[in-house]
């Protein structure tokens, strides 16, 4: 009965599992840490654009003229409510034809559009509503004086963001950054469904070769985690370093 | 008094929703969706309306089956955490880290593909009476859901265990309720009340997780969806049409979250 249950769970039991996951071409491990090192740079990559499409949505909203709020409105409310990976396809298709079509137009050759940047583009484009969201709300928390004291001394707008704007509203931020780079990190995964190479994809690759489902998505699953609590360790660092000389919360609250 | 204040502010919003700049813009959406209805292709709709609609109802049982479910879950999860000893405390807790860390995706398919690989070479379960269900493939879908939502939400009902106020704990010993007694009629619904509103955003969350689903061979409204697409070579149609009963369903669980959060009061002690 165990021995068969063993058998069960590791069908290439003469191979092993350190023979699975060998970072040598016979095994796989190699592949897929290659594979983690692709979720990573999609991931950091759809944070970055994701960061920026929140920077200029929340100015828009707080900002902008009445019709930029509401198509903003309308975007984070259509991407919040529509599942990640009906918006991932869709901006993967509509996104590669679109410029496939502006590319004919001009009279070029169409192009295979590089999986890398179309999974970047795709979740950057998510993450932009739900960060500015979070962005909204940290900047409404910044206490009003500050931004009138800083247009007070004649301070341009572009100064006032990079001087008060952004560094006094990291604090408030930070817990909603740090939630969508972990939701950053996950949603790579669903790239595996439009085939393109990362952890998840190499990860089924590999046990649909080996036929060892069990060791290769719980090896899979332990990367991730790693880069979950690794991430943690970091967020705890960022935080504390952007609450510097703020008091502390359970005070103010 | 109340009802008077909301009427006026309800007149006010509605004043507010109609500026002259949201009838262009109306207008402009009126404008796409005719488009979009009369130039787009929607031929192959009738021929797969029966399956679409079995599909949306297939989403929606799932995500209610998997949400209750995983509150049922959630709540020892919840419990363990707060005021649990250290042998129940410590595995709730990694049972989140672990379900929050890692993608569903990932699970999904650990438990499909793994279990669904392991279980046939098993005699005792190929004998026994689960073994009709365990050959397909909802069951697995149902489970990584589940534990997916009482992965999220233990974590929140930990939270709000531990916030309900001691007070009211000890009040409640103080009458002399057993201690079954008072976290049924004290505790429970104390902390339940202070879920509610994450509850709203989780359900949404566990909306947008059903379609994940299609990829373990379960037909939910997705997979109906991305049928079409390889049947017909129809890209663009079948996931606007998704897209746009998925965007229903949320606003319906918003509203009826909504309704529930006025229903009951919000005064807590």
């Amino acid at each position: 009965m165990e021995a068969k249950l063993i058998d069960a769970i590791i069908p290439a039991a003469a191979s092993g599992i350190f023979d699975l996951l060998a970072l040598e071409p016979p095994g796989w491990g190699g592949n897929l840490l290659r594979g983690l090192l692709s979720s990573v740079q999609i991931a950091l990559g759809a944070y970055g654009v994701g960061l920026l499409i929140g920077i200029g949505g929340a100015y828009g909203k707080l900002y902008g003229g009445p019709v930029v709020r509401d198509l903003l409105g309308l975007y984070t409310t259509v991407v919040r409510a529509v599942p990640e990976l009906v918006l991932i396809l869709m901006l993967y298709f509509a996104g590669t034809d679109l410029v496939n079509r502006v590319l004919i137009a001009f009279g070029h050759q169409p192009v295979d559009i590089n999986g890398l940047v179309a999974g970047i583009g795709v979740l950057g484009i998510v993450q932009g509503a739900y960060s500015t969201e979070v962005l909204r709300g940290a900047i409404l928390s910044i206490p009003q004086g500050q931004i009138e004291a800083a247009r007070a001394y004649g301070m341009p707008p572009g100064l006032l963001l990079r001087r008060i704007t952004l560094p006094a509203m990291l604090p408030f931020a930070i817990p909603g950054l740090a939630n969508l780079w972990l939701i950053a990190t996950k949603d790579t995964a669903l790239l595996a469904i439009v085939g393109f190479n990362e952890l998840t994809q190499t990860t089924r690759l590999a046990a649909g070769a080996t036929k060892a489902y069990f060791t290769f998505f719980l090896a899979a699953g332990a990367l991730y985690l790693a880069l979950t609590l690794f991430s943690n360790v970091i967020i705890a660092r960022v935080e504390r370093w952007a609450r510097r000389g703020t008091p502390q919360l359970s005070e103010t609250r | 008094m109340a009802s008077d204040v909301t009427a006026g502010t309800m007149r006010k919003s509605t004043a507010g929703r109609l500026q002259p700049h949201r009838i262009v813009l109306l207008v402009i959406a009126l404008a796409i969706v005719l488009a979009s209805i009369f130039y787009l292709r929607w031929d192959w709709l009738p021929a797969y309306l029966p399956l679409a609609l079995q599909g949306i109802w297939r989403t929606i049982w799932l995500l209610v089956v998997t949400s209750v479910l995983g509150i049922l879950l959630a709540i020892p999860l919840g419990l363990a955490q707060a005021a649990g000893p250290w042998f129940l405390s410590v595995p709730a807790r990694t049972f989140c880290t672990i379900i929050r860390g890692t993608p569903l995706l990932l699970q999904l398919w650990l438990l499909y593909y793994g279990l669904g690989s392991l279980f046939p070479q098993l005699p005792w379960i190929r004998e026994s009476f689960l073994w009709p269900y365990l050959r397909q493939a909802w069951p697995y879908g149902v489970l990584a859901l589940t534990l997916s939502f009482a992965g999220y939400e233990g974590e929140v009902m930990r939270g709000a265990f531990a916030g309900v106020p001691r007070g009211q704990l000890e009040a409640a010993r103080a009458f002399g309720m057993r201690r079954w007694t008072a976290f049924r009629r004290i505790w429970l619904p104390q902390a339940l009340q202070r879920a509610l509103p994450t509850l709203a955003g989780e359900s949404v969350l566990q909306l947008k997780a059903t379609p994940l689903v299609a990829t373990i061979t379960m037909v939910d409204i997705y997979a109906v969806a991305s049928r079409v697409r390889q049947d017909t070579f129809v890209t663009y149609e079948p996931l606007l049409l998704l897209a746009v009963v998925y965007m229903a369903i949320t606003g319906i669980i918003v509203l009826a979250f909504r309704r529930l959060e006025v229903r009951i009061p919000t005064r807590i002690g």
